[in-house]
């Protein structure tokens, strides 16, 4: 017992001596390491963001969500690479630009066989791949883009097809459009065209595409899905959801000028450069009238000579 | 102090095997582990489907790592029923055993800073940096944080422990170089370095097992003949001085540092048998006082 006693106290009282100093250690090897961790942590940072760009023909699984959520939600356990009937699926390798460990397929090499019971989406604990999905047609792995005209022998006047044949959701996600060939002159060209909201990106049109290197390729819906704007009206649909009745031709609309080339008359058209304004237009209205509304919808009035011929929905297609 | 090897006097009197007993037994558990995930993949036997991270047992039990649904929930993401089975079956599992249990008898890279460990030792390398063994909290408070901020599991991108044992089961690729980088660092930069001072995984699990009641005690700790083999072998040497010489300032003999991991090569080494798994409650002061025999010390 006593050299024990003697030991502690030995040790307490040059403790209790520099406790200042201590502390001040303290707070500079906490702060030291905060630093530290902190560049730590301002790294990892960086690289997580570069991870988040996954390659173009990694493609995720069925039901995976967006990726900045598929990266916060999968927990790279392979359950879904396990449970895949066909082995489609890999876990990315730390020197793959996949984001380490998350589960991805190549089209080209193994693509998506659109199982009926979608295994790999049951298997997944996480809810990265969206147990919502229970219609292995619904799902949007990506999407199919017929990348290469110049290549795609369907473009070159060939009936090669197979890209259609072999859509699991045949004329539905691919159909084969009729085009005149005007090389020839004489034959039909079928254009294998997608349509995105059918097309699940399995990847099948492109595994089975016959070029050396695929024409039609499966890639990340938001890089190739172009959006038309929310304030597009398509004059024919609109035509057709209100019964077939046009929403603009009797409304008496303004045909805009054209301007023609110098000395070309076109019956109907109107030439701000030679033709007099007509009443109505700004620059031809009385001093007084503000041409706030266009003729025909309460304005000053409708434009001499505007025939029916060249209708704004005509004008529009 | 001799320049004998370490544990040289416990083989002396308990035998090879009787001084390597936990030792054997963890290399056997992280072996049995290891070689149920890798027996489908290799022979496509599926008793054990997925990794570390979440495993599917015989198409029943769910066990998931808590840590990393942890990092997924705080990157804004509820995981599904069979996960959260999983992590609850797993956090009940290690409130009881003790947190680093997962350390010590199951990460795959424990083998690995095990044998830079022995190396250094072998080796003679002396001089190690000097980080704050706290460092590994700070890490995991960034984890943390990082998966809050970037809404993915950032930590997942770049963690060796992760990193190998999913590496050895789906394809390791370059990931080998990542489990050279802590073999090195542990054998050249840092005694434990890794496991020891930095890894958050462990840091986290240390803080799950804080209040377990599974323990090493010094139970026999009257006996210690200060031959300092102990503190040699062990992974996380400041956990056992406060029970080991604490009889006098009133300390049991139980080792209540969260960061014990339970290895048990303390109680291999030690030729007079100080140590033995007990319970957290037999830890008045008197324990382990006198020399007793280690029956009726264990006996409350």
């Amino acid at each position: 017992m006593p050299t024990a006693n003697n030991h502690s106290s030995r040790a307490r009282s040059p403790a209790a001596n520099t406790q200042p100093l201590a502390r001040r250690q303290f707070v500079l090897d906490s702060a030291r390491l905060f630093c530290g961790v902190g560049l730590l942590g301002l790294g990892l940072a960086a690289y997580s963001k570069q991870a988040r760009a996954r390659p173009p023909l990694a493609i995720r699984p069925p039901g995976a969500s967006a990726e900045d959520d598929f990266l916060g939600a999968c927990i790279r356990c392979g359950m879904c690479v396990r449970d895949c009937p066909y082995n489609i699926l890999e876990l990315a390798r730390p020197e793959s630009p996949v984001a380490t460990g998350t589960p991805y397929f190549t089209a080209r090499t193994g693509p998506c066989e659109m199982c009926e019971d979608i295994p790999c989406v049951k298997a997944c604990p996480t809810g990265a791949l969206d147990h919502s999905l229970t219609d292995i047609n619904a799902s949007k792995m990506g999407l199919a883009v017929l990348a290469d005209q110049e290549t795609c022998l369907n473009f070159l006047g060939l009936r090669c097809d197979v890209c259609y044949r072999v859509c699991p959701l045949i004329d539905q996600a691919i159909t084969l459009e009729l085009r005149p060939n005007t090389r020839t002159g004489r034959h039909a060209m079928f254009i294998p065209t997608v349509h995105s909201e059918r097309c699940t990106g399995c990847g099948k049109c492109e595994k089975a595409c016959v070029t050396e290197e695929a024409s039609i390729r499966v890639l990340p819906a938001k890089l190739v899905k172009g959006s038309l704007g929310e304030h597009y009206r398509l004059g024919w649909e609109e035509k057709s959801k209100a019964g077939g009745h046009s929403l603009v031709e009797d409304k008496g609309l303004i045909d805009l000028p054209d301007r023609l080339p110098e000395g070309m008359k076109l019956e109907g058209h109107f030439d701000p450069g030679s033709d007099p304004l007509p009443a109505g237009m700004p620059g031809n209205a009385p001093a007084n009238v503000v041409p706030s509304l266009p003729p025909g919808l309460g304005g000053p009035g409708a434009p001499a000579g505007a025939p029916r011929g060249g209708s704004p929905s005509e004008a529009a297609r | 102090m001799s320049s004998k090897r370490t544990g040289a006097e416990a083989v002396a009197a308990k035998g090879w095997f009787g001084a390597h007993r936990w030792l054997l037994a963890r290399r056997l558990s992280q072996g049995v582990i290891l070689a149920l995930f890798l027996l489908g993949p290799l022979a496509a036997v599926w008793i054990v489907k997925g990794n570390l991270a979440y495993s599917l047992t015989l198409e029943t039990l769910p066990l998931s790592d808590p840590y990393v649904l942890l990092q997924s929930l705080i990157a804004g993401n509820v995981p599904e029923r069979l996960g959260l089975i999983g992590v609850l079956i797993v956090v009940v599992f290690y409130l009881l055993v003790g947190g680093r249990v997962y350390c010590a008898w199951v990460c795959p890279v424990n083998p690995v800073t095990d044998l830079a460990g022995w190396l250094r030792r072998r080796l003679a390398i002396k001089g190690s940096a000097h980080v704050s063994r706290s460092a590994r909290y700070w890490l995991l408070a960034m984890t943390l944080a990082l998966a809050g901020l970037t809404g993915t599991i950032a930590w997942e991108l770049v963690n060796p422990v992760s990193m190998l044992h999913r590496g050895l089961i789906f394809g390791l690729g370059a990931g080998w170089t990542v489990v050279l980088a802590v073999f090195l660092f542990d054998l050249l930069v840092m005694s434990r370095g890794w496991c020891g001072h930095l890894c958050p995984v462990g840091a986290f699990y240390s803080l799950l097992g804080k209040w377990s009641p599974l323990r090493v005690t010094a139970s026999r700790r009257a006996a210690c003949n200060d031959c300092m083999d102990c503190f040699e072998v062990c992974p996380e040497p400041q956990v056992i001085r406060p029970a080991l010489k604490g009889a006098g300032k009133g300390v049991g003999p139980v080792i209540l540092a969260a960061n014990c991991t339970n290895c048990g090569r303390c109680i291999d080494v030690c030729s007079k048998d100080v140590f033995t798994f007990g319970m957290r409650f037999d830890n008045r002061p008197e324990n382990g006082t006198q020399t007793v025999p280690k029956t009726a010390a264990d006996s409350n």
